[in-house]
């Protein structure tokens, strides 16, 4: 039996600073040993707890899509102890790795299904993961439509601009950017609103589609309402929870939630389950 | 009581027994510090203290420590090696335990075991076997009754001993308990004995009130409680968090790193959903801001979520809360007024 409190080793190869405030940056990881990278073998949706050794291990949503399992990528916010270290940490230097955790997407579920995947703020790594993962020339035709809304408060603030570009190139994908403000002097030339007022003027049909949204608590609260006034079905709303957590696999009640564990029975839940919590 | 399965241990053999099982095991039981009545580890068979009462702290410390080192590591020039103590099966006996702390360590069982199992918790938890102590004396405080166990239960014991006197009737309760019966300083239980053991187990249940609380309270607590009652019934919690270390059945841990310059470890420390940190997040939002919902979470965990997820109530009566408790808040009365009141 396996230790699930034991972190294995990985190397950063790269940090990409992903937002103009810094505050944001991406965390390219590769394997120290080819049987952790078999072991972990993750679904888009799903996290793990990153240890920086002598500050302890946060969990953080896996940013990059499972078909490029040697390449794992996080992108972290820097806000207390854990990612603050890990913004001051270089590339070459080492860091542990648990997981994968959490429920993740039920992939199974989404197939021949659209998809409106919703997102804001870091959780949008999590959608990242997931839009990659759909887009990969071995899954595309096995998803409907894929619409993508995703909002920062600055056009600054959007993360994985590289990507952002490319899929804004393809057919296959609808991509819509929106921005709460633009600043004077902003070369910005999108949209500008908060993400449920954006998802509102779509107005996208809930035919066949399940609403994907991962973002900050405030933006969640406000999607629900509207995706509920366009006719999506609770079942069909699925939101992923950012509760604390330490231990990541049910046993030491940070993240308790009704009679659910957010790291064990989610972090990803339908709209449906959470009402009955 | 099972009568076949019952034997007799005469108290001048105790020490002897005691002193034998020391020889192959780690000893926990009650003993002396200062004031203090605790379940400790006993290096001596003459250290233990059988008296009247349950120690201070539970039995969950034994198999869940308040501070466990999860690894060590040494961080030198970027280059990292995390050591991980070899499992092992530590054998040990919880001697004296009472039953509402033997019980409480099957809701911990079901916590730390399950799918992904914890190894530091199964691994001492495998190896270690739980002699019981029935409640010959009840103490006010105590309403294991009413939780569905009871003074004399062998709910998660391995034996039952029932103090007769001037001996034990020593009852197997598991197969592992079985087995040490056979062998070791017993005799066999005479009828007048059973008896005796049977009508002691009577008269301490009959001290205690019968009414259940676990089932009608896990209905009541599917409809609303009404936010004003809450904050009336928590109004002078302080949130120290006595109440949730003290418990048998609760199990709330953080995990965090203790560092020197290089060298470092990773530990598990008991944490407590009372604590104002326990869920407050970055933004400054916290789901549960004041002493009011904590509390609340205390409460719903045991009377409800647990027994919805775990089909396990947890709180099994042991009354610490209600004596160590420095503002008095007895969670007794918190559940009577919450089964009394009517839903919003
Ligand atoms: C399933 C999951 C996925 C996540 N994915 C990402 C991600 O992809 N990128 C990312 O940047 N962050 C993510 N987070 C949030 C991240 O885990 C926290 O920001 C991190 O734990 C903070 O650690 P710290 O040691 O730096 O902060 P600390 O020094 O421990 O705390 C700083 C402040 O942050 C608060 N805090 C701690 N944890 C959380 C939390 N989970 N939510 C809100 N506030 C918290 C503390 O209460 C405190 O106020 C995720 C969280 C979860 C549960
Ligand atoms: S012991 Fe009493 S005061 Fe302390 S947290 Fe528990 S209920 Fe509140
Ligand atoms: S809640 Fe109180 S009475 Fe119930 S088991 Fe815990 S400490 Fe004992
Ligand atoms: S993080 Fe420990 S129970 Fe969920």
């Amino acid at each position: 039996m396996e230790n699930p409190y034991v972190p294995f080793l990985m190397k950063i190869e790269e940090i990409i600073t992903e937002t103009e405030d810094e505050k944001i940056k991406t965390f390219v990881l590769s394997f120290a040993r080819e049987e952790d990278k078999e072991r972990f073998a993750y679904i888009p949706g799903q996290f793990a707890e990153i240890s920086v050794f002598g500050k302890g291990e946060a969990p953080f949503g896996m940013a990059s899509t499972p078909t490029v399992p040697e390449r794992l990528e996080f992108s972290v916010s820097k806000i207390g102890v854990v990612t603050g270290a890990l913004h001051n940490m270089e590339k070459g230097d080492t860091v542990g790795v648990r997981g994968p955790l959490g429920n993740g997407y039920c992939l199974e579920a989404f197939r021949g299904r659209n998809l409106l995947l919703v997102g804001g703020g870091f959780g949008f790594s999590t959608l990242r993961s997931l839009t990659n993962y759909i887009l990969h020339e071995r899954n595309r035709k096995t998803f409907g439509d894929l619409t993508v809304v995703y909002g920062a408060r600055r056009p600054g603030l959007l993360l994985y601009r590289r990507d952002l570009e490319a899929w804004g190139q393809r057919t296959d994908l609808r991509l819509h950017l929106t921005v709460d403000q633009k600043e004077e002097g902003d070369e910005w030339q999108g949209r500008v609103g908060l993400v449920p007022n954006v998802i509102r003027s779509l107005a996208p049909g809930p035919g066949n589609t399940v609403a994907v949204v991962c973002g900050p608590p405030a933006m969640m609260r406000f999607t629900l309402p509207v995706l509920r006034d366009l006719g999506f079905g609770d079942e069909n709303i699925l939101l992923s929870l950012e509760k604390r957590m330490k231990c990541g696999i049910g046993k030491c009640g940070r993240c308790n939630v009704g009679s659910k564990y957010v790291c064990s029975d989610g972090p990803v839940f339908s709209q449906a389950e959470l009402a009955r919590l | 009581m099972i009568r076949e399965e019952v034997r007799i241990l005469r108290k001048e053999r105790l020490e002897a027994f005691l002193r034998d099982l020391l020889r192959d095991y780690r000893v926990f039981a009650p003993v002396r510090k200062g004031e203090l009545l605790l379940l400790d580890r006993i290096d001596s068979a003459t250290d233990v203290a059988l008296v009247d009462g349950k120690t201070k702290n539970s039995a969950k410390e034994a198999l869940f420590p308040q501070r466990e080192r999860i690894f060590a590591y040494r961080a030198e020039e970027g280059k990292v090696e995390v050591q991980v103590a070899p499992r092992t099966e530590e054998k040990q006996i919880l001697f004296g335990v009472r039953p509402c702390d033997a019980r409480g360590l099957l809701l911990l069982d079901a916590v730390f075991g399950g799918d992904c199992p914890d190894p530091y918790y199964v691994d001492k938890r495998a190896g270690t076997l739980v002699f019981g102590m029935a409640c010959v004396n009840p103490s006010p405080s105590c309403f294991c009754l009413s939780m569905g166990g009871g003074p004399c239960s062998a709910d998660g014991s391995d034996l039952l001993l029932v103090d007769l006197g001037d001996r034990y009737a020593v009852e197997a309760a598991s197969v592992r308990g079985r087995a040490f019966l056979q062998e070791g300083p017993f005799e066999n239980a005479g009828v007048e004995e059973l008896a005796q053991a049977e009508e002691i187990g009577k008269e301490a249940a009959s001290s205690m009130d019968p009414a259940s609380i676990g089932e009608a309270l896990e209905k009541r607590l599917e409809r609303p409680v009404d936010d004003l009652l809450w904050a009336g019934l928590t109004e002078s919690c302080l949130g120290c968090g006595v109440c949730t270390y003290l418990c048998p059945t609760c199990h709330c841990f953080d995990i965090c790193d203790e560092a020197a310059s290089t060298t470092g470890e990773r530990i598990r420390i008991w944490d407590s959903c009372q604590f104002p940190l326990f869920t407050r997040e970055a933004s400054g939002y916290d789901p549960r801001p004041s002493g009011k919902e904590r509390f609340r979470q205390r409460i719903m965990h045991k009377f409800s979520y647990l027994p919805k997820g775990r089909n396990m109530t947890g709180c099994v009566g042991c009354g610490r809360c209600v004596t160590e408790c420095p503002v008095n808040l007895d969670i007794r009365e918190v559940l009577k007024k919450i089964s009394q009141a009517e839903a919003r």
